[in-house]
């Protein structure tokens, strides 16, 4: 497959599916959208089979000039940082078409367009090697998400969704300020460029809150979390999958990406901001979703919660630096901030096609309206519960592996650090369990209840292509450090440099 | 140069003129059933002096009548969008016009004097001609403006204009007055020999005259604080006239700027950058606040435009090359853009309907789903979201601020477009997400929605290919310093 413009395919053959399946009519968009799909997951599947694990270089690079007077550059390439996280997206759109087949029934067409059009534009975030060409992508996706939510939504969903589109294009103007400084000091767009560049310690101060609030709100961090829950709970079953599987890991993506190598300095200096909102993230979100009555957001505040678990891994290293005087164990640190993004896409949207699995029967999404699910859908159950001991991060299970990586480095941190992260394991399992116990256990509460028929064929195939893939990832992670190894290392590199100018 | 009338550089005004007469003529003779012959001919008009305009790309910067007249690069594709807007303009309006019985041979002979106006103050090197051809195109648009006379509030508006406007030529007349007090000349080559002669920050003649010109600028572009009359005008003029009110003349503004504050006062940029800033900052914040309030869609494009010439005010204070630029492009595709908005406003103004309010915007995804794709692109174009041309345009202009140093405005600034992007989401969220109300179906005929398909692939288009207009503004600004 040499030679072969993989990443342009990955990102345009679906943009262009997509345009072809809003002309197709509702009739046809269905299985268009499926082969169109499906054509792109298997695209990108040699972007992991030729992928060279020991270099932190980008590969399949791809690179024309763009727009010369503005020295931008089409730059495209993948390291193992980004490489994961597009298959995890090329993947979890095959789901999202299935799992959108018998249920949307209002405009499919548009539907099935939108979501291919949103897969080609997140492949470009990850692909991007050029500042504005990431930005460029990086708010193009909010059009799609924004008629998704606002079109397929529940009740309330014009103020979420319009919500949702504020606070991210709020957050990410200023980054543009920031790119475009940069861009004055070094003449060029490309990242590349970016991490070579000597900034001053202001500069690198403005610029890390700036990529903060952009990546901040993406992520989301508390406080700035508050759009979450209600776009969940307001997105149509696939948005949401889409939003807690994909969106969110572009802002992990981005502090790798640009925070951390571009103002190490500036990281340095907040490292302690940082995992304080992490924590809070960990420890009071993980106390806000127990209070939840319904169900997606429940799920989305653990979202939240384990996102925060991101965060902390990627920011322990100045930390671990402080307390131990090396940088030891930030790898395993930030690799386990990567493992759980990856389980986490795997996990939260098996959790939210779950409960979309529900909300089709019952069209409630209150946990009170359930009650003794177990007795009527017991494969579903089967299913739920999987989902529901990866999410409180059971060993055995991809949930378990990031976490433990992470409270693991921790220690190295700090004792509090680390103690404080790992009260997730008892929250976290405390609201995970205690929503399977009201939803799917003890007597049937209600005669809807009873009348509820088990997954269909179509559900049980993206429901159990999940739980294979994450227990696989619980038990055999290495092949997925493996790829990453040598670019986290270089990302810890970048990130212990200083770039103060006098310095070295 | 000085003895070389070289008539021949003006030839597309020269026709312009001609054929403005002829088609004006001509419409005396028809009857109320052959209206569309004068309206072709005028197509016609308008297409060929696009045409001889073009012919003159790639000469050099050349001078006509004794140095009263430029033609450069930049002048060529200004004029060239000029022309093509009109001519956008023209197509577009057609139907709204037969519909109300005002297809008259006035819209498109005062459209075409207003167009010859442009075009002059576009090629203008002189003070004097500057004046000229900004009084021609207002004199048309008052004109224009309360066109439809049996209607109220196009009378009101129409006067509101006139009264103001009028003001405001005095003002930039009594600006240049000073300026030729000061410089002895009215080229605008001699008032830049006169300004770089100067410290403008301790020439208080020449501040006091630069003032009154500011002030002028501002009331013809159309930003906060000079900018009561747009919302009226907008709101009270037939849609087809705020369309054209609302796209070309902001190119022309642009070239006034240009003659004016950069070849005419470059050496006096301390003096200006400081007056710009808060008409700049002003208009953003008036603009984008005061839009959120509107019911009005028409009144809401107002404020939205008024914000929009905001930016272009922040390209060219950063009085640099980048920034011109920058402002050039800005203005160009931000008429492409607002004629592409008021042309769904024409739209769904069908059968007797005057399709002005928000409201009406309710549904037009189920009543219509291609029309309101391409409005959702020219609200999101406006709003500023990539990968769609007005991103392009605010990014190159914020290149320019952050240059410039001006990091603070570049702040305010996203910070403002943040502000503007809910109102535009909240008119895609119309069409979108609620049901419509009306259900009488929408049809255009060939033309129209031709052209508007081509307005809105224009705007996708030059969003994910900027370069090549870019590189011709850059270009252009560069040889007209």
């Amino acid at each position: 497959m040499e030679g072969w413009a993989l990443l342009s395919l990955v990102i345009w053959l679906p943009i262009i599916g997509g345009l072809i399946v809003l002309v197709a009519g509702d009739k046809l968009s269905r299985p268009a959208a499926l082969i169109f799909s499906v054509i792109t997951f298997l695209v990108s599947i040699p972007l992991w089979t030729g992928f060279d694990p020991t270099s932190y270089q980008m590969q399949f690079e791809e690179k024309h000039t763009w727009i010369s007077s503005f020295n931008m550059f089409y730059h495209l390439g993948v390291d193992g940082i980004s490489m994961p996280l597009l298959l995890l997206n090329t993947f979890i759109t095959v789901l999202i078409v299935i799992a959108g087949w018998e249920v949307i029934k209002k405009k499919p067409a548009q539907y099935m367009a939108a979501f291919l059009i949103m897969e080609g534009i997140i492949n470009g975030v990850f692909a991007a090697q050029d500042a504005m060409l990431f930005y460029i992508f990086f708010e193009a996706m909010l059009i799609p998400m924004f008629l998704v939510i606002g079109v397929w939504g529940g009740v309330n969903r014009v103020y979420a969704t319009i919500k949702f589109f504020l606070y991210t294009f709020f957050g990410s103007v200023f980054m543009l300020v920031s790119l475009l400084y940069m861009y004055n000091k070094s003449g060029s767009f490309a990242i590349a460029d970016f991490y070579n560049l000597k900034l001053g310690m202001t500069a690198q101060v403005l610029i890390f809150l700036s990529f903060l609030i952009a990546f901040g709100v993406k992520v989301p961090m508390w406080p700035v979390h508050t759009w979450l829950p209600d776009a969940h709970v307001e997105a149509p079953t696939g948005g949401s999958v889409i939003l807690a599987a994909i969106m969110l890991k572009i802002g992990g993506y981005g502090f790798l990406r640009f925070s951390l190598p571009m103002v190490p300095d500036a990281a340095r200096e907040l490292t302690w901001l940082v995992v304080f909102m992490s924590l809070t993230a960990v420890v009071y979100i993980g106390f806000v979703a127990l209070v939840q009555k319904d169900m997606k957001k429940l799920v989305a505040y653990s979202s939240i919660a384990h996102m925060g678990f991101v965060t902390l891994g990627f920011f322990l290293v100045y930390a671990i630096y402080r307390n131990t005087g090396s940088y030891e164990g930030s790898v395993l640190a930030m690799q386990g901030g990567m493992v759980q993004m990856v389980s986490h896409g795997f996990i939260s949207g098996a959790m939210f096609l779950c409960i979309g699995v529900l909300y089709d029967r019952m069209h409630t999404r209150e946990i009170s309206a359930y009650g003794g699910v177990a007795n009527t859908m017991p494969i579903f159950t089967a299913f739920f519960v999987l989902f529901a001991m990866a999410n409180t991060g059971l060993p055995g299970t991809s949930g378990f592996v990031g976490e433990f990586m992470v409270i693991l480095a921790s220690f190295k941190a700090s004792f509090w650090i680390a103690f404080l992260a790992a009260t997730t394991l008892i929250v976290g399992a405390a609201y995970t369990l205690w929503l399977v116990k009201r939803v799917l256990f003890g007597g049937v509460a209600n005669e809807e209840v009873a009348l509820l028929q088990d997954v269909n064929k179509r559900e049980f195939l993206f429901l159990a292509v999940l739980a294979l893939a994450v227990l696989l990832l619980g038990l055999w992670p290495q092949p997925l450090t493996h790829v990453m190894g040598a670019s986290i290392q270089h990302i810890v590199e970048l990130a212990t440099q200083s770039k103060l100018p006098g310095v070295n | 140069m000085g003895e070389v009338m070289n008539f021949s550089l003006a030839t597309p005004e020269i026709f312009l003129l001609f054929s403005t007469c002829a088609v004006l003529l001509l419409d005396v003779f028809l009857s109320d059933k052959c209206r569309t012959f004068g309206y072709m001919a005028a197509l016609l008009a308008m297409i060929a002096t696009a045409f001889l305009v073009v012919s003159s790309f790639g000469i050099e910067r050349s001078f006509a009548f004794n140095g009263m007249y430029v033609l450069d690069n930049m002048s060529v594709i200004l004029k060239v969008s000029v022309l093509l807007v009109v001519i956008a303009t023209f197509v577009y309006a057609r139907s709204y016009l037969i519909d109300r019985n005002i297809f008259k041979g006035e819209f498109y002979t005062l459209s075409m004097f207003a167009t010859l106006g442009m075009l002059i103050m576009i090629s203008a090197n002189t003070l004097l001609v500057i004046y000229l051809g900004l009084e021609l195109l207002s004199l048309s648009l008052y004109a224009l403006v309360a066109f439809r006379r049996d209607d109220g509030r196009a009378s009101e508006a129409g006067m509101k204009y006139f009264v103001l406007g009028a003001i405001a030529s005095g003002m930039l007349l009594y600006g240049m007055s000073i300026l030729y007090g000061l410089s002895g000349s009215l080229e605008l080559k001699g008032v830049a020999a006169y300004v770089a002669s100067q410290q403008i920050m301790h020439n208080m003649v020449l501040l006091f005259g630069l003032t009154f010109i500011i002030v002028g600028l501002g009331f013809k572009f159309g930003v906060a604080p000079f900018h009561m009359w747009v919302p009226d005008v907008y709101q009270g003029a037939p849609t087809p006239v705020t369309m054209f009110l609302g796209s070309a003349p902001k190119i022309a503004a642009f070239a006034m700027t240009m003659r004016l504050l950069v070849n005419g006062m470059e050496f006096g940029a301390a003096g200006w950058q400081q007056m710009l800033i808060p008409l700049a900052v002003l208009s953003m914040v008036i603009g984008n606040i005061a839009a959120i309030a509107q019911s009005n869609l028409k009144r809401m494009l107002a404020y939205s435009t008024i914000s929009h010439m905001g930016f272009v005010l922040l390209g060219i204070l950063s009085a640099n090359e980048q920034g011109y630029s920058a402002a050039m492009f800005y203005a160009i595709t931000y008429a492409l853009t607002a004629l592409g908005g008021f042309a769904v406003i024409i739209l769904l103004s069908q059968s007797g309907i005057e399709a002005e309010e928000l409201e009406d915007l309710r549904g037009l995804n189920e009543r219509h789903p291609w029309y309101a794709f391409m409005m959702m692109l020219f609200l999101f174009s406006m709003a500023g979201i990539p990968p769609l041309v007005g991103f392009y345009a605010k990014l190159a202009v914020l290149q320019a601020t952050v240059q410039a140093g001006f990091i603070w405005l570049a702040v305010l600034a996203v910070t403002m477009s943040v502000i503007g992007a809910y109102y535009y989401l909240r008119a895609v969220k119309l069409m979108y997400f609620d049901k419509p109300v009306e259900s009488s179906t929408i049809s255009m005929g060939f033309s129209f929605n031709t052209l508007l398909a081509g307005n809105g692939f224009l705007v996708v288009i030059l969003g994910l290919f900027p370069g090549l207009l870019m590189a011709l503004c850059v270009e252009a600004v560069k040889m007209s310093l």
